[in-house]
């Protein structure tokens, strides 16, 4: 089928953008409301310093300590406030696990909510329509376009995030696992397998 | 609210792109408008609902038209206003008389 709209993620900003964006920068910096090293050090935080390897060391973690996995499923928010791990957005944060029968994935349709605290902000494409209108409607076909096969017979659960509940995905831990360490294991967890729009990555092409 | 922001099961958007190696940032643009609403979630200025409905309220032709950031760019507006950061006469101001400085090579 034809694309209508245009294929770049919308990135390209349209020509008011950056100018727009200065002038509330300089409006509350000369009104003494921030100071510029405070607008940099935020962006550092969600740039450079928290991301996906945060929320990979924790499903690692989950993957290799039953119990642990238990805490976070029952109760994700507390569990992960306990390492440390609450953010700007303060939601809810729910665990759900993928399993031989269920396949889960991570959607927000009206926005773009997403589990900062544990990992990062969200890529273009989450917050893109596009995946947005059809993750709900035809989430195979979606999960495909990534690469991602579910066969027939496994259960395809969306979860729609709000700004109250943000949802992580537990993947399945890949085959031939059993010796590594949790550190190895972490290399296994890419940021869309916990979006759910992947699987974790086999052995052999994390740790060539 | 049954805003054009509701886009969930809408036909019409096309396939799904994706990058590799996706930077967080893809331009400056984009930094400078995180960490203005960055700032605002910090100070408390915008509870999750109200920082929703400040983008709900774009203009639902810009909304679909334009990237990401872009509403995150409104939001910074029209949080601005409501919380009296800012008038809207002062933003105008401020973008004419940046525009000027760039002109004049300032």
């Amino acid at each position: 089928m034809e694309q209508i709209t245009s294929s770049d993620g919308y990135t390209q900003p349209p020509p008011y953008a950056a100018l727009r964006v200065k002038a509330i920068q300089s409006l509350l910096v000369d009104k003494g409301l921030v100071v510029e090293d405070a607008l940099n050090e935020v962006v550092d935080l969600y740039e450079n310093r928290i991301g996906p390897k945060d929320g990979a060391a924790v499903i690692a973690r989950a993957w290799a300590e039953p119990e642990f996995r238990q805490q976070l499923l029952d109760d994700g928010t507390g569990t992960l406030a306990e390492l440390g791990m609450t953010g700007f957005e303060g939601a809810h944060v729910v665990f759900v696990e993928n399993t031989d029968t269920v396949h889960n994935v991570v959607v927000c349709t009206l926005c773009s909510c997403y589990p900062w605290a544990v990992l990062g902000l969200p890529p273009a494409w989450y917050k893109a329509p596009q995946y947005r209108s059809r993750a709900v409607m035809e989430p195979r076909d979606v999960l495909q376009e990534f690469g991602t096969f579910v066969p027939d017979d496994k259960e395809v659960r969306v979860w729609d995030s709000t700004a109250e509940i943000r949802y992580i995905v537990i993947p399945e831990r890949p085959a031939g696992t059993e010796d590594l360490t949790v550190e190895q294991l972490a290399e296994l967890v890419n940021r869309d397998s916990m979006i759910g729009t992947r699987l974790a990555t086999p052995r052999q092409e994390a740790i060539a | 609210m049954n805003g054009v922001h509701d886009v969930g099961g809408k036909h019409g958007f096309g396939t799904v792109t994706t990058e590799e190696q996706e930077p967080v940032f893809h331009g400056q643009w984009e930094r400078d408008v995180f960490s203005v609403i960055g700032l605002y979630f910090a100070a408390g200025l915008c509870p999750l609902d109200e920082f929703r409905h400040s983008i709900e309220v774009m203009d639902p032709a810009e909304y679909l038209s334009t990237p990401y950031y872009v509403h995150w760019l409104r939001a910074a507006e029209n949080l601005g206003f409501w919380n009296d950061l800012f008038t809207p006469e002062e933003l105008e101001a401020r973008i004419t008389e940046l525009e000027s400085n760039e002109k004049e090579g300032l």
